[in-house]
């Protein structure tokens, strides 16, 4: 069931310009290495949130093809991600961003 | 107020709040925990932008797996809280990160007053009313869309090869120390076997 369309796009684009700068920022900001990862995250749901207020707007199904696709490749980035941070973990103890700034172990 | 107003703030507070716990809990459990929130918030809005199909997806893939596997590297790594928020390695960063974002926000956000939405209407994916978002997705991911569906496939085949190349247990890496979970090797081999 679809809600009957009262809003325009606008709110939904706000609303995803916030998220993502959030996420911004805490990129900026965090020094931890998940944590980072995570605002990632944030800025990747903020993008997917424009593109289906905007598929909504044009009536246009290849917003949420989109979504769908950016769903798939977060998934694998993050499994990569992930795995580079466990590696890099067993190197080092506790490490956070400032630390690692050596490409060889 | 209309139905999808009130759907609307309520989605939108969910995000802010867990989007702002995100970076504001010192805990990496407590950020991941946010981020479900934020996750949950942003698969209400997509219900009420009528995707139904993305919405449960949302939920699934990202609540589902991802925080899992999140919570699952911090808990493996233990909980680290050495990220002290008093300490700034970089004289004015904080500060510069602040500014730029009050920069980024204001320029999307006037992008989004003082400009307009534009663009044709689809050419040949009209959401159709009638037709349940699945079967439309469904119909469009296996004609329109295949080589990029199957393509993802293979995406996911080098993300699960990469993730077990480099997460696995190497004897003879470089290691500065061993991870502590780790017991030393029983029958170490004399250093300048390994080193030649």
């Amino acid at each position: 069931m679809m809600l009957a369309a009262t809003l325009g796009p606008e709110p939904y684009l706000i609303l995803g310009a916030i998220m993502f700068t959030l996420g911004a920022v805490g990129l900026l900001v965090r020094r931890n290495t998940l944590v980072m990862f995570m605002c990632v995250e944030l800025m990747l749901n903020a993008v997917n949130l424009s593109f289906v207020a905007i598929s909504r707007e044009l009536d246009d199904l290849g917003g949420q093809i989109a979504v769908f696709f950016v769903l798939v490749v977060a998934a694998a980035e993050v499994v990569v991600g992930l795995g580079i941070i466990v590696s890099i973990f067993r190197r080092r103890q506790g490490a956070t961003a400032d630390d690692l700034s050596m490409l060889k172990g | 107020m209309h139905m999808e107003q009130a759907v609307f703030i309520l989605g939108a507070l969910i995000c802010l709040l867990g989007a702002i716990g995100v970076i504001a809990f010192r805990n990496p459990v407590h950020s991941a925990l946010s981020l479900v929130t934020t996750l949950f918030g942003v698969a209400v809005l997509f219900i009420a932008l009528g995707a139904e199909f993305l919405a449960a997806v949302q939920v699934i893939v990202y609540a589902g797996a991802i925080v899992v596997m999140f919570l699952f590297v911090i808990m493996l790594l233990g909980v680290d809280q050495t990220d002290d928020v008093g300490f700034e390695p970089l004289k004015g960063q904080r500060a510069g990160a602040i500014v730029a974002g009050v920069l980024l926000v204001s320029g999307l956000i006037s992008v989004v007053v003082f400009g307009a939405v534009t663009g044709a209407g689809s050419a040949n994916a009209e959401i159709q009313a009638k037709v349940p978002n699945v079967e439309q997705l469904a119909r469009s991911l296996f004609t329109d869309y295949l080589f990029a569906f199957e393509i993802t496939s293979v995406l996911l085949v080098i993300g699960v090869v990469g993730a077990v190349t480099l997460a696995r247990h190497r004897r003879d890496a470089f290691i500065d120390e061993l991870p502590h979970d780790e017991l030393p090797d029983p029958d170490p081999t004399p250093a300048d076997e390994v080193t030649s």
